[in-house]
């Protein structure tokens, strides 16, 4: 950690940080009075706006609508492993032939957007005559683009192990196959884990975008109820305050097990340590 | 081909409104995401706190999320009117700028302590210590993630194409009134944004190469 940027305060500065962090509070503070204010004066919290809650239809659509986002959640992640391990196989091959496509595939799907993907695969197909639902379009979506940055995660995993480890295999007579599957693959991927997770949290996050091709999904859930203006009086403020807690918990619960991972491999010796630095930084954003 | 040469203009326009939110969120979030990042490693426990719990929240919600709290929620608080263009903006940099502050963080981080220790010894302030010794060396370790950033940036604006904001995501709805060809609209616009984010890439890896071994 970078805690070493300061000293050890003394009599003084422990003063002025003690002012400056009632300084801080108070900002916040007032900045969350202020916010909470403005919901009090514009009535959002009133009982017809909070009505929707105790609607069982309403309620059992919450829980089809979590499902669809975790369902296109489950089925992208898995095929976006299986992508970037293909992928990742493919440009670490020693044949140009299947290296060169691979690496134009990997580069290219990565350097389009997530969203023109999705209106390609729903609005532009169907032209083509071929009709996806928005399912299979936001997953195949998914798929392509987080399974082209899984990829370069598998494959820098596989790049920083020490030189020693495949040149020791190759010594112990293993063919090339052997050398990926018994001795890189296993270590690259528990050094990569907290990586391969985080990119994981992202896909659940792009999820949303489901939303722009009219996939019944948590966030369209949370806008049509939201936007519901004959019967509750448009309670979009604390629907979308429901809506953001299921999603930053859900992503929250990801994140807290990339870093038990990620503490149980520091503990762990048989893992080797790759020097962050090696890895390079993938927009997980 | 003909649907890129008919439609040259309205590519063009999108495109050029797309550079435009980017180029406006690109550097509201560098300088909210350098002020976050400064707040993380500062002394006072609560403006770290004030940090993390900012990243936190941002980080785990998706952008469109994001988005729509901007342009659809906070309309009814009746604070200030905002245009959804300037939603846009603000939903973009807040986003970012939680992204923006842990690779800053963690250029920060790469800083040898000797650095920050020599400056005390100096007599330097934490501020000017962090301004003036750790944060132009961390920035420059930071450029080859950063600039991963901000590709991710310039994707993103594509999400306001939900949100009534012109710019190349909504190449496709233009193209549909007029009754033009969807589909190859679509390749011409994923195209676009592969011209754009390659040379951000070739960037990318010359500074990764040139500026790794400077300390």
């Amino acid at each position: 950690m970078s805690m070493v940027l300061f000293d050890v305060p003394g009599p003084k500065a422990r003063v002025r940080h003690k002012i400056m962090a009632v300084v801080g509070i108070a900002a916040v503070l007032a900045a969350i009075v202020y916010v909470v204010m403005r919901f009090i004066v514009t009535d959002q919290f009133s009982s017809r706006r909070l009505d929707w809650i105790n609607y069982k239809q309403i309620q059992l659509s919450l829980v089809d609508a979590i499902g669809n986002t975790l369902s296109a959640f489950a089925v992208g992640a898995v095929l976006a492993l299986a992508f970037g391990a293909i992928f990742a196989a493919a440009r670490l091959s020693d044949h140009a032939w299947v290296r060169t496509p691979a690496a134009v595939i990997v580069e290219v799907f990565r350097a389009i957007p997530l969203v023109i993907m999705m209106f390609f695969f729903y609005y532009g197909l169907p032209q083509a005559g071929i009709k996806l639902t928005a399912f299979t379009a936001v997953v195949v979506s998914l798929m392509l683009y987080n399974g082209s940055v899984l990829a370069e995660v598998f494959r820098a995993g596989i790049n920083s192990l020490p030189k020693g480890q495949s040149e020791a295999a190759y010594a112990l007579g293993m063919r090339k196959t052997q050398v990926m599957t018994f001795v890189l693959l296993p270590q690259a991927l528990r050094a990569m884990l907290p990586t391969i997770i985080s990119q994981l949290v992202v896909l659940l996050k792009d999820t949303a975008l489901g939303f722009l091709i009219t996939y019944e999904e948590l966030l369209r859930w949370g806008t049509r109820i939201g936007g519901d203006a004959p019967n509750f009086g448009r309670p979009m403020i604390s629907v979308m305050i429901v809506v953001a807690a299921i999603y930053i918990g859900l992503c929250l619960l990801l994140t807290w097990l990339a870093t038990y991972l990620e503490k149980r491999n520091r503990r762990n010796k048989k893992v080797i340590h790759v020097d962050a630095d090696d890895i390079p930084e993938m927009a997980s954003v | 081909m003909s649907v890129l040469t008919n439609n040259l203009d309205l590519f063009l326009r999108a495109f050029g409104q797309t550079l435009q939110l980017f180029a406006v969120s690109a550097v509201l979030s560098l300088v909210l995401g350098t002020l976050l990042a400064a707040l993380r490693v500062s002394p006072v426990p609560v403006f770290r706190g004030i940090g993390t719990g900012y990243v936190t929240v941002l980080r785990n919600t998706p952008l469109t999320l994001v988005f729509v709290f901007f342009v659809f929620a906070y309309p009814l608080l009746e604070i200030l009117k905002i245009s959804e263009y300037t939603a846009a903006l603000v939903a973009l940099s807040l986003y970012t700028a939680a992204f923006v502050c842990e690779v800053v963080r963690s250029g920060i981080n790469t800083v040898p302590v000797g650095q920050a220790e020599a400056s005390r010894a100096l007599g330097l302030t934490f501020t000017q210590m962090l301004g003036n010794v750790v944060l132009p060396q961390a920035l420059r370790s930071v450029v080859p993630p950063m600039t991963s950033t901000m590709i991710a940036l310039l994707k993103n604006t594509t999400v306001a194409s939900g949100f009534a904001v012109f710019q190349a995501g909504n190449i496709r709805e233009a193209l549909a009134d007029q009754g033009d060809d969807v589909l190859f609209g679509l390749i011409w616009v994923a195209i676009g944004f592969i011209i754009l984010v390659l040379p951000l890439t070739y960037v990318q890896q010359v500074f990764e190469k040139r500026w790794s071994v400077a300390r």
